[in-house]
């Protein structure tokens, strides 16, 4: 998927103008609330109109002001999945997922309809009211409608927002994994750093109406580090060896994490900040903490007032984040040794 | 023990006829004005509002004095009627339409107020899935405005069997030809023998306006527990 916008739209004393070109299949914009995220949606699915400017999606032009162009939203193929799941409350999860599909040429239904439930894992709701699903359920009907209606660019505008973390991190899996398999781009809209980070491989830093940053979401993380007010969230897979003294001990690359917040399914997905992560030039003795880990500084990146460290562990990365002055005193520098140390309970279990 | 003439049933018989005409010919028109102004910004909407809105406040006899010079056979639109063969004034098509523009805003109000009620994405979602503006008229608007579609026809056909000034002004008071229940009664309380045949007609109007709330009622909770 290539995506052209070069476009002005104006909201009182606010103006979103953007000019970019970006391709591949899973693209985020990242952007604090009010920042023109959902602007952009509006205009790209032709729900809203630029005053002047140009938008194509491979190749097709689907709003021109110099050439007078501006397709309605039913002929650009440009479906939304929003923040509330916004199913048709008068009809069954059936009805909700064809409702697009009914509406697309008979050529263009190349999407297997029973293949989407059971990847969204929806076979057993198909006959029921709306009303009455999860959160989560009704946020897979929402992706699974728009997935049906086999949309050229698949708009995710803050998809998870309104779920709990509970859900949130599920819901992730089956947004990545029916996009994938049915071959649907699709540009993630968020406000998360570390669902954009989950969703996506590049992503359009976007403040104030403007894109201010086309990068890759680590780079965008490592670059914020110093002024998030959680740092640089590590993602951690582990996989379950046993259960000891209330702990949970995970397999993580080549190295056996001691988590407290685990659980007893075999595999499971844990953030760790930065900042959670205390580095020691020596081995330190007698400690409380349950993980030590001996790694090799990789590389050290400045962020804001603090200084990030980049850490291979076994076969995995780790970034831990430290301020300028514990830096120097360290010396910490490249391809030195230094250990890691990191509370049992200082993870955070997403799946 | 109701007392009711020939002349009585027949009364009965033209003001459902009227409330039901003037229901069905205002409903798809309210129904298009309310989508005009729930969805729409456009010049002179405002205005629009008031001249929809005044016979709320107007008193019905102005709006029956209004629809008699306008279609009477000197009126303004007389010569017209006239071509085409049509004669509304003094007869029940006169009381279809006293009542249609008297009830018309109590039934752009409520299908309105359920329209103005659909989360706006919904109909945003549908665009994107396919769905042209008519098509999301239809299978969106349509039918997350029913609630309000039946308690304005509800309202609508209430206040057209409850109509009297306008009706009396542009249809008269024919008995077996524009005379409905408002009319008969009101010929009755003129006359100090009939207070027992007014009565029965006031207990056949209680009668009929407890039934179209019931019926409203019934509706309402059937639609609710299909959503």
């Amino acid at each position: 998927m290539e995506l052209r916008m070069a476009v002005r739209k104006s909201f009182g004393a606010f103006t979103l103008k953007t000019d970019f070109t970006v391709s591949g299949d899973k693209i985020g914009v990242f952007g604090v609330s009010g920042s023109g995220k959902s602007t952009l949606v509006g205009l790209l699915a032709g729900l809203a109109r630029p005053e002047e400017g140009e938008i194509t999606l491979d190749g097709d032009c689907l709003f021109s002001s110099a050439r007078g162009i501006n397709l309605p939203p039913q002929r650009r193929r440009v479906a939304i999945v929003f923040q509330q799941p916004c199913l048709f409350p008068h009809l069954s999860v059936e009805s909700n997922l064809l409702y697009g599909f009914r509406r697309l040429a008979p050529e263009l239904r190349t999407i297997d309809f029973a293949a989407l439930v059971s990847v969204l894992k929806l076979e057993g709701l198909l006959q029921r009211g709306v009303n009455n699903l999860s959160g989560g359920e009704k946020q897979r009907v929402a992706l699974g409608r728009a997935i049906l209606a086999n949309p050229r660019l698949l708009l995710m505008d803050e998809p998870l927002s309104a779920l709990d973390d509970s859900l949130k991190f599920p819901i992730i899996q089956y947004l990545r994994s029916a996009s994938e398999r049915f071959g649907i781009p699709y540009l993630f809209i968020s406000h998360s750093l570390l669902e954009v980070r989950l969703m996506t491989e590049q992503v359009l830093a976007v403040a104030g109406g403007r894109i201010v940053g086309q990068t890759t979401p680590e780079e965008l993380a490592r670059e914020r580090m110093g002024q998030s007010q959680v740092g640089y969230i590590n993602l951690l897979d582990g996989e379950l060896l046993r259960k000891m003294g209330g702990l949970y001990v995970y397999r993580w690359g080549g190295v056996e994490l001691f988590v407290s917040a685990g659980n007893d399914n075999p595999s499971a997905l844990f953030e760790l900040s930065s900042r959670d992560i205390i580095l020691f030039k020596k081995h330190p003795e007698a400690i409380s903490a349950r993980n030590l880990l001996k790694c090799t500084v990789v590389d050290t990146f400045p962020s804001g007032n603090k200084v990030g460290v980049e850490l291979r562990c076994g076969t995995q990365t780790l970034v831990a984040e430290v301020v300028v002055q514990a830096a120097d005193d360290l010396a910490i520098q490249a391809q030195t040794e230094i250990y890691a140390v990191v509370k049992a309970s200082s993870f955070r279990r997403l799946v | 023990m109701l007392l009711l003439t020939q002349a009585d049933y027949e009364a009965i018989r033209l003001s459902v006829k009227v409330a039901l005409a003037a229901t069905a010919l205002s409903l798809p028109f309210g129904f298009a004005f309310a989508y005009l102004m729930t969805f729409f910004k456009f010049r002179g909407k405002v205005l629009l509002e008031v001249v929809v809105n005044l016979p709320l406040t107007l008193p019905p006899v102005v709006i029956g004095y209004l629809l008699l010079i306008a279609l009477g056979k000197n009126g303004w639109l007389g010569p017209l009627l006239e071509a085409l063969g049509l004669r509304l004034i003094f007869t029940w098509k006169a009381a279809v339409l006293a009542s249609a523009v008297v009830g018309f805003p109590l039934l752009v109000r409520s299908i309105r107020l359920a329209m103005e009620g659909i989360d706006y994405q919904l109909i945003q979602a549908s665009r994107t899935l396919g769905a042209r503006a008519v098509d999301t008229l239809f299978t969106v608007i349509l039918p997350l405005s029913l609630r309000g579609i039946l308690a304005g026809s509800s309202l609508m056909f209430a206040r057209s069997l409850g109509e009297f000034g306008a009706t009396i002004i542009a249809a008269g008071n024919i008995p077996g030809v524009t005379q409905t229940i408002p009319l008969a009664i009101y010929e009755y309380a003129s006359s100090p023998s009939s207070e027992k045949a007014a009565l029965s007609l006031c207990v056949v109007a209680v009668a009929l306006s407890v039934l179209v709330l019931l019926f409203h009622e019934f509706l309402a909770q059937k639609l609710a527990r299909r959503d």
